[in-house]
Formats: structure tokens, sequence, C-alpha cells
């Protein structure tokens, strides 16, 4: 199982190590991650394994969410099925 | 990996063109509920309903948070009142409105569907006992939904239904009149009605389902409006294609919500309800697919075309995406839900006609529609009859759901906020169909063969 954090918002120091902190505290295994910066934009997609996540995914979520508001960055994690569904017959 | 472009179409999708399930609704046999006590049926419909559907809100909640789409509306459908509750009184039929309003309000759901009857060949005294106080219902609570079907391609039309919907209305609309007459809203005449529709204020727990069942509605114009833009030029195939497409993407979440939440709440799935389905927001409209498709207005001649183009490819790009595909499942072009329309009605270029017309190609029929209060009842039959024939003889559901808005004219507009919007009202044809809808009787079900 693995989910999709995708992470936008104006640029400034730390961000990754932020969400990549907030997904070790809860065992969440980051797998790959892609990010650019265009002019002062940040934009990231993490993708993390959730098979040992130690609270709900909605927990997580929420958790996640939380986290980009307190530092004005919009933050969401989907579930990976969502894409898999979408774009896959 | 997941594809990073996949990703960041379904987020755009989310986020710039609305997509979302518009409902996930939780059906509910009331069968068991049966009681010659009008008190003991209450109590065991609101003990069925508060249990079964205790965890539907939270369910969905937490679906939304895995998957990351909103899910607008968690809603519950019964089994037509009018078949439970059998022969007991208007006021018995009375409480029983209430106590569907009240297990609404336990669950925390927006609409609760099934204050319905069946009478397309003919009424038995609980159905006539039931929809002699349907605007009571209506004006005494708020999130109960009520439909009548009153017609079928396989009984015909049963006009005395109909001439007694016609003054059904009208007493919705009088009692309702401090709230721009949003009774009216919450009532659906049907021809051929699906009994699987999860979507309101026609949703009911059909006769032939099971004890429970969850039913998806996915919505969507939004994203179809963006893609055809994004296709520009193209001839009418490749923009069949760019719809089914799109169509199919959309219902697959459908799909994948439907399968996660009958799963998790142990009740079987029923079907995905293919329906585009409009709301007043900005870029969530129908009439705007309809104009980026190359109508200079909706409601301009070639309208109806348009539609019919968008209706078929909407429903072939879903099914593929679904197992089971049902309800309603098609584009609504309710008036007072999509921006376009509104605008379409108050430019002029869209009338009463043109949306019936365009009913005989889509999903459901005239919807949401406002017309003068003071108009007489006999027309509103009339406004029915036509549009029920429309279903009756094209083997297709249709319904009405107009507002004869109590003390306002053509001028004038109604606004029920929230996902029922607004609405201008509309010039209707006055001309009188009184003798032909006091005939009565049954006008008889069509033949089909000699298809012309």
């Amino acid at each position: 199982m693995k989910a999709v954090i995708t992470v936008t918002g104006r640029d400034s120091v730390g961000i990754i190590a932020k969400v990549a902190t907030e997904c070790s505290l809860y065992k969440a295994n980051i797998i790959d991650i892609s990010q650019s910066v265009l002019s002062e934009y940040f934009a990231m997609i993490m993708l993390v394994d959730i098979h040992e996540l130690t609270i709900d995914f909605s927990d997580f979520s929420d958790k996640l969410t939380a986290l980009g508001k307190g530092c004005g960055l919009d933050v969401h994690v989907m579930h990976e099925d969502i894409f898999n569904s979408m774009h896959n017959i | 990996m997941v594809n990073t472009k996949n990703i960041l179409e379904t987020i755009n999708m989310i986020q710039q063109e609305n997509l979302d399930i518009r409902t996930i609704t939780m059906g509910i046999s009331l069968y068991d509920c049966v009681s010659e006590d009008e008190d003991r049926l209450c109590q065991k419909i609101y003990d069925k309903i508060t249990t079964s559907a205790e965890h539907l809100v939270k369910t969905g909640c937490d679906i939304e948070k895995k998957y990351g789409i909103p899910i607008v509306n968690k809603r519950v459908s019964v089994t037509p009142v009018s078949l439970v509750g059998g022969a007991i009184s208007p006021d018995g039929y009375i409480k029983v409105a209430r106590t569907l309003d009240r297990a609404a309000k336990t669950l925390g759901i927006n609409f609760i569907g099934g204050f319905s009857a069946l009478v397309q060949k003919g009424m038995t005294k609980g159905a006539e006992n039931m929809i002699s106080i349907i605007p009571e219902a209506l004006a005494e609570t708020d999130f109960v939904c009520s439909s009548v079907n009153v017609a079928s391609t396989k009984a015909g039309i049963n006009m005395d239904a109909i001439k007694i919907m016609g003054s059904t209305i009208k007493r919705a609309a009088y009692l309702t009149k401090d709230k721009d007459s949003i009774g009216c809203a919450k009532l659906v005449v049907f021809a051929n009605v699906p009994e699987d529709n999860p979507f309101m204020a026609g949703a009911f727990h059909g006769v032939g389902e099971s004890e429970n069942v969850i039913n998806v509605g996915v919505s969507g114009p939004g994203v179809v409006s963006s893609a055809i833009q994004r296709a520009g030029d193209c001839n009418l195939s490749e923009l069949a294609d760019v719809i089914k497409k799109t169509a199919f993407k959309i219902t697959r979440v459908g799909q994948l919500v439907a399968s996660e939440a009958a799963e998790r709440l142990g009740v079987p799935f029923g079907i995905v309800d293919l329906s585009l389905a409009p709301t007043p927001a900005i870029g969530d409209s129908v009439a705007h697919i309809l104009e980026n498709m190359g109508l200079e207005s909706c409601g301009a001649h070639g309208t109806t075309a348009t539609l019919a183009m968008l209706n078929d490819a909407v429903k072939k790009g879903g099914v593929m995406a679904s197992s089971h595909v049902g309800g309603l499942s098609g584009a609504f072009i309710p008036v007072s839900e999509d921006a376009g329309m509104i605008d379409a009605v108050e430019r002029g270029a869209l009338t009463l006609e043109k949306l019936e017309a365009m009913t005989a190609v889509c999903s459901v029929g005239l919807d949401m529609i406002a017309i003068p209060g003071d108009v007489d009842e006999s027309v509103i039959c009339g406004i029915i009859a036509d549009e029920i024939a429309i279903g009756v003889v094209n083997t297709k559901t249709t319904a009405v759901r107009v507002i004869p808005a109590y003390g306002k004219t053509v001028g004038d507009s109604i606004n029920f906020g929230g996902l029922l919007g607004r609405a201008p009202i509309m010039e209707i044809n006055r001309y009188s169909p009184a003798k032909f809808i006091n005939r009565g009787g049954r006008i008889p079900a069509p033949i089909h063969s000699l298809k012309n």
C-alpha cells in the first residue's frame, strides 16, 4: 500500500525535511520524491509506503495537512488506488 | 511509481475542475417496519434507519480523506413510504415524515428520500393518503424528499394521478411561500422511475432491492468542460472520444469509492450512477459544456443534438469503468443548480419548450424550473403530462420538478442557496389544457412496434 503526498506553496528552507520528519514519525517510508521550484513556487510529489503506518490513514492525512497549514503550504495525502483506478484499465 | 503526469491530472481535476463524488446514498428497506400502529411504525422506522446508517457519514468522511476527493453528500433512501404505511391515516403519514426527518438529523445526512408512491397504474388507499399530505410533510420537515411515479412504458400514464400532482405542487408552493416555495424543490413527479437512483429528490429504495445497498452518484461537469476546451478545434468524432475518456476516469473514481464504502459498511454495492450533475458553482455547469462544444449559448438551435452526443459519450465512457451502472445515468439539466443554465434563461436563449426537447435525449427531465406562482393548476398538469409522455413513449426516465413560486412572476427570481441554487422565474404558455386533464383516466401504454 502506498500513498502520494503532494506539497505546493511558496518555497522556503526545510520543506522536504519537515514532511520527511513527519513521515518517519509515523513510519511512512519514503520511496520516491520528485520536486521542482518555479519562480519561488515549490511543488513536490512524494510516494510513501504506508504498510507500517502507526496511525490511521485519515489521522496521518490530518497531521500532514496541519503541518502544511502551519507553514503556509498546501499538503494533500491520497491513497495510490485513486490514481491507479483512474489511469489504468 | 505512479506516473507524475497522471498524479497532477487527478489533482488538477479535483482542485481546479470541481471533480467530486456527488453522493453516497445508502438504500434501506423498511419492509420489516410494517405495523398497524402508527407510533410503533414510526419507532421501528427510526430505529432501522439510525442503526443501518449509523456509520454512513463517518465512513464517507474517512474515504474522502483516504483518496483526497470530496464526497459532497451522504444520504439515505428508503422503501417508498406508501408501501410500508399501507392504510394508515394521513396524519400517520405526517408522523412518518417527521420520523424520517428526525432520523436524517440524527445521522447528520442532508437529505432522506423515499416519501414516495408508485401509482403508474392506480392508487392504493395508502398511496392516496400519503400523497394527500405531501405538501404538509415537505413544509414541516427539512430533509425529507418526496417522489411520485405517475407513469411507465408498460402501464401507460395515470392522468388522475397527474391531476392530483398538479394541485399537490401548487399547495406545496403555498405552504412554503416564506422560503421561496422550497417544498416544490423536494418533490419530483416521475415516469419510469429507476429504483436505485442515488440522487435527490427522486431517490428511494426500490421494491426489488436487497435489505441495504450502497449506490454512488458521480459528478464532474467541470472536468468534462475543461477536457473539451483543451481538445481545441477537433471534429465531433474526436470530441466524443475526449468525453468518453474523461467520463471513464470520473466513473472509475465513483466505482472505487462505492466499492470501498460498501466494504467498510458491510453492505452490498449496488450501482454507480453516471450522471453529470452540475452545481451552481462556477465551472461546474452542464450548460457550459454544451457551450464549449460550440454553441453561442445553451438553448440555441443545435442544443438538443449537442446534448444527445454528450449524454451518449458519457454513458459509453462510464459503462466500461464500473461493474454495475444504474440510477439515472445521464446529464442533468436543472436550471437553478447550473450557473450556465441560469445565464441562458436570463439572456432569453433558453425556454421551457427547449428544455422539454432536451429532456428527450438526456437524463431526468424538467428540473428545478421556477414558473410564475399564479399559474393555473391545469397548466402544471399539462407540463407534467407532456414531459411524462416523452418518457413513456421513448422508454426512458423523465421527471418534473417545477416550482410555481408563490407571489412571484416573470422578472423575479427565487434563491434557495446551497446546492439547490437560484432560478429566474420563466415565462410559460398559459393556454389551458384543463378540459384534457379533467377527462381523467389513463393514457394507454404505447405500442412498441411500427416505430416512427
